[in-house]
């Protein structure tokens, strides 16, 4: 199966004659599909879907909800962030099928234009975000994180394993730093985090 | 409306709406997930089909042959569109390289196929199923290899060369001289949306849902290169997902979803790969700078001299690293040259604030070099060296963008052009009460906190404000709100909010009650967005349709429209309030204008200034280098939005510390392209790089610029950021780094002893 990280190679010559007999299979019979089901910002949804379609794919492609970004497709820009069973996950690093029976949570799940999470909330007060397009990832990653913290577990700069975790500036930094903002807003971002830790806290 | 006389007091100026720090008005969908970007049509066109991008795997040469057979067999493909088969197609007037490559290849990863199929999936697999026969021939891909031949260029409004006086022998005889050279990588924009777009053709028409920051230029580079009028090409583009100058121009995604929209018989969207993204699209191009500096004993520049070299593809431009060293500093006698080498490389174009961020990066270190031999502090020789008109007289004013294609004559200078304002100073003054500068030690490597060497470093910031014309419609409905058109693009910039706050503070209603609809084609043509030319140009194209509208309310309600004042919602003269609404009781009223410019940017030199201060600390040991503070202090005319305009200038300074300490396209020089084309190998600023952000507008309203009183401020923030980073290193550790990035590996061997 092809992915995003191979295709940065282009294409190589010779490589499609290791890649035919694939071809050919495919070409004959129908596409590998899976039954998938799970439950999606607290609804239940049945999918039946191609067994490659990443989790975020699914959200978007097929499922129309098209806040989760794909940013890079290889987990290495945290737009596509969502929350699967209170855990942040990069949904473009993972397949549909892997998630049967699990609780998703994406950006469309946190609140509405009329009715913000306070997290969003906190985001537009603070100027947290500029183009948007790394925003929904970065308010799921905080509100995940938020509980990550809450729940001790610790960071590559947590000083102290046997104490109960601080939120400071570097703790955040760190733990943020899967969601890349090439607008920049990163200060902005920590302020309207913090606020909201402080109000959770 | 005809902008040729400086502004007076208008309704801008009442300040009731316009200036205020308010939330972004597109926040709410932004923060949702229900902003739809290019890719996420489901609404418009629900049964688009997927296109897949494939890249060249060599930089340059021939195709021999494609065979496609394999993937045309594979499950789901519907069409497969390559050069052989798309029919003949023009390359855009903006472009250097063709979007479509083969038989001929112009660079790597660009793009020889597109595969459409039914699901994203099928069209991934198939598309590395084409088996592609190359003739390879061997390129250019060496910058410093092609110094020797590179040839005159100019920086697209200004020569590649400017002399005044004559440098060589001031710069001989000047008692203190600097003569160094100093290196900035390929870079990438590497914006979070990778460039997208979704096609669908209604017969002969066209219409593409993209990521684009120029709609107009948009429109006529997709009916140039597929040979069409262009009045039957619609481009939609409400929200971006980021550009810097990467989606100034149409790319390989939105002519391949065309091409492969016509070819499927059905709407097609085609997003490029991350990996595609470095070598199929733009990127800011390596330079290779010589500065020359001479100053007598007591820190008066004598002598300028800035030469630079860069490389694009054959019929492509360089980089204005120099444009900045016309104007920034005084001297008599100086010289700029511009250079430019072939190479076989991806195409170079215009990336945040291009020339400016470049030349800025090595010329404020050349600063810094100057003031520490002349024994100075390095702010002190900075205003000893200002000059309040362009001493580069020689220089065609008034713009050296890259990005900067309007239709703008060159013509000859006048004498002592002066600026229209020029705050630098105040900056500096400002900047170094705020942020302790009185503390700083001269010496370098004296400043320890534990294991940290901890240093400051400042630099001049300065980017040209830019005028070109820009058009807007504002309708009055009949319930009283106002809507306003135009193609204006926001690309994270606040153009929404904005225009927003321009035309609740013309129509005197809240800004809640404001609807803006920005970034398609069927709307009047704006600005556009780039070359920190979008925020000044679009509000004041707003404006003219908002006075024009004013004019047709006045006269339905009966009120001269020079007495008439709007507010609350109501229109006053005298003792007499109507409600706005009353004027659309019959209908609408709608009004449509734009502005243009006199010739007020020729007698007067349009720039930004600032000031960029920075911490950094050093760890003793392994060089690992961290930013701990950051204050910008910047005077760009009116602030529209000091909430917005902010974030524009720290997102600059953060694109900047990435330019300092980490940024680096890396050149495969057998191969000929950048190594590291994904964002985990392409190292930008993330969370922890970035330490809280300082920043001030001093107040400033320029009434040169527009009857906003407003300039661009988007890309002043990354101009200086770098060389003030790079310096505060040199104070921490000692080690002067003029090669950027400045990484640990050029610091360790030359570090203190540790003790």
């Amino acid at each position: 199966m092809g992915t995003a990280a191979s295709v940065a190679l282009g294409a190589t010559a010779g490589r499609a004659e290791a890649q035919a007999p694939l071809a050919q299979t495919l070409a004959a019979g129908t596409p590998s599909l899976s039954k998938v089901s799970f439950t999606v910002n607290g609804a239940a949804r049945e999918l039946e879907l191609d067994a490659r379609t990443t989790l975020l794919d699914a959200l978007r492609e097929h499922l129309h909800l098209t806040g989760s970004k794909k940013g890079c497709d290889q987990g290495q820009c945290g737009a596509c962030t969502v929350i699967v069973g209170g855990r942040r996950v990069t949904s473009c690093l993972t397949l549909a099928v892997m998630h049967q029976g699990h609780d998703i949570t994406t950006i469309e799940g946190l609140g509405t234009p009329e009715n913000l999470h306070p997290m969003q909330a906190a985001f537009v007060k603070h100027d947290g975000y500029q183009c948007g397009y790394c925003t929904p990832g970065q308010i799921c990653s905080a509100v995940a994180m938020l509980n990550e913290v809450k729940a001790g577990i610790p960071s590559h700069v947590t000083a102290d394993l046997n104490a109960d975790i601080e939120l400071t500036n570097a703790e955040l930094r760190e733990r943020m730093s899967g969601n890349i903002c090439r607008c920049g807003a990163y200060s902005n971002i920590a302020e309207a985090i913090t606020e909201v830790a402080g109000r959770q806290a | 409306m005809k902008f040729d006389a400086p502004a007076t007091t208008n309704p801008i100026d009442q300040l009731k709406v316009v200036g205020q720090p308010v939330d972004r008005i597109d926040g709410p969908l932004k923060t949702t997930g229900t902003a739809r970007y290019a890719y996420e049509r489901h609404d418009a066109v629900p049964n688009a089909a997927y296109g897949y991008v494939v890249g060249s795997a060599i930089a340059k040469g021939r195709i021999k042959s494609i065979d496609v057979a394999a993937a045309k067999a594979a499950l789901g493909v519907l069409a497969i569109v390559t050069a052989e088969n798309a029919g003949k197609l023009e390359k855009g007037r903006l472009n250097t390289a063709k979007l479509l490559g083969g038989p001929e290849i112009q660079h790597y990863h660009q793009a020889i196929a597109v595969v459409v199929a039914e699901t994203f999936e099928q069209a991934r697999d198939a598309g590395q199923m084409l088996r592609v026969d190359y003739d390879r021939e061997q390129g250019s891909f060496d910058l410093r290899g092609g110094m020797d031949t590179a040839k005159p260029a100019g920086i697209t409004a200004g020569p590649p060369d400017t002399a005044v006086g004559n440098f060589g022998s001031a710069f001989a005889a000047a008692p203190v001289q600097l003569d160094e050279t100093y290196t900035t990588p390929d870079e990438s924009h590497a914006m979070m949306e990778p460039h997208a777009s979704t096609a669908a053709w209604d017969g002969d028409k066209l219409t593409i849902w993209t990521s684009n920051q120029m709609i107009a230029w948009g429109v006529g580079e997709v009916a140039k290169t597929l040979n069409m009028p262009k009045e039957n090409v619609r481009l939609i583009s409400p929200f971006v997902g980021g550009g810097f100058g990467a989606k100034l121009f149409v790319r390989s995604d939105a002519i391949l979803a065309a091409l492969g929209a016509r070819a499927a018989g059905r709407p097609v969207k085609v997003t490029l790969q991350r990996a595609l993204v470095i070598n199929n699209t733009t990127h800011r191009p390596a330079t290779i700078q010589r500065i020359r500096i001479g100053t007598t004993r007591d820190g008066k520049i004598t002598a300028v001299g800035h030469e630079s070299w860069s490389g694009d593809l054959t019929g492509g431009k360089p980089d204005g690293a120099v444009s900045q060293t016309r104007m920034l500093y005084a001297g008599a006698d100086r010289m700029t040259a511009t250079r430019l080498a072939a190479l076989d490389l991806p195409e170079s174009n215009a990336m945040r604030a291009p020339g400016e961020a470049t030349g800025m990066m090595a010329l404020e270190i050349a600063m810094d070099e100057m003031a520490e031999r002349l024994g100075m502090d390095p702010i002190e020789f900075r205003i000893l060296n200002d000059t309040q008109v362009v001493p580069d007289v020689a220089s065609k004013p008034p713009s050296q963008d890259p990005q900067a294609i309007n239709n703008r004559e060159a013509q000859s200078p006048s004498k002592d052009k002066p600026f229209s304002q020029r705050q630098l100073v105040q900056c500096f003054r400002t900047g170094a009460e705020r942020f302790g500068w009185d503390k700083r030690i001269a010496q370098p490597g004296q400043v320890r906190d534990g294991r940290w060497l901890v240093g400051i470093g400042v630099a001049s910031a300065f980017r040209n404000n830019q005028l070109t014309k820009s058009a807007a419609r504002v309708r009055l409905e009949t319930d009283g709100t106002v809507t306003v058109e135009t193609d204006m693009t926001d690309i994270g910039t606040g153009s929404y909010t904005i225009i927003g706050q321009t035309a609740a503070e013309m129509m005197g209603v809240p800004l809640q009650k404001v609807a803006v609809r920005l970034g398609d084609s069927s709307f009047p043509i704006s600005s556009g967005s780039g070359g920190q030319w979008g925020g000044n140009n679009s509000t004041a194209g707003v404006y003219a349709a908002c006075v024009k509208l004013r004019e047709m309310v006045a006269q339905k309600l009966g009120f001269n429209s020079a007495e008439a004042a709007f507010s609350d919602g109501e229109v006053r003269a005298g003792n007499r309030a109507v409600p706005l609404a009353d004027a659309a009781r019959d209908g609408s009223l709608s009004a449509e204008d734009a502005i243009e410019y006199g010739d007020l940017d020729k007698k007067f030199q349009q720039s930004t200034f600032g000031a960029h201060f920075v911490e950094v600390v050093v760890d003793a040991a392994t060089a690992e280098i961290r930013v701990r503070r950051m204050l910008a202090v910047c005077a760009a005319g009116r602030i529209l939005n000091p909430k917005t305009a902010r974030s524009q200038v720290i997102g600059a300074m953060t694109m900047g510390v990435g330019a300092a300490l980490m940024e680096e396209l890396v050149v495969d020089k057998r191969v000929g392209f950048f190594v590291n084309h994904d964002l985990a190998s392409y190292e930008v600023p993330v969370h922890a790089d970035i330490p809280h952000q300082d920043m001030i507008f001093l107040d400033e309203t320029d009434p040169m610029s527009s009857p906003m009183k407003a300039k661009g401020v988007a890309e002043l923030g990354i101009c200086g950021v770098a060389a003030a980073v790079a310096n505060a290193v040199y104070n921490a550790t000692g080690v002067r780094v003029r090669d950027y990035p400045v990484t640990l590996d050029k610091l360790i061997a030359k570090l203190p002893a540790v003790g």
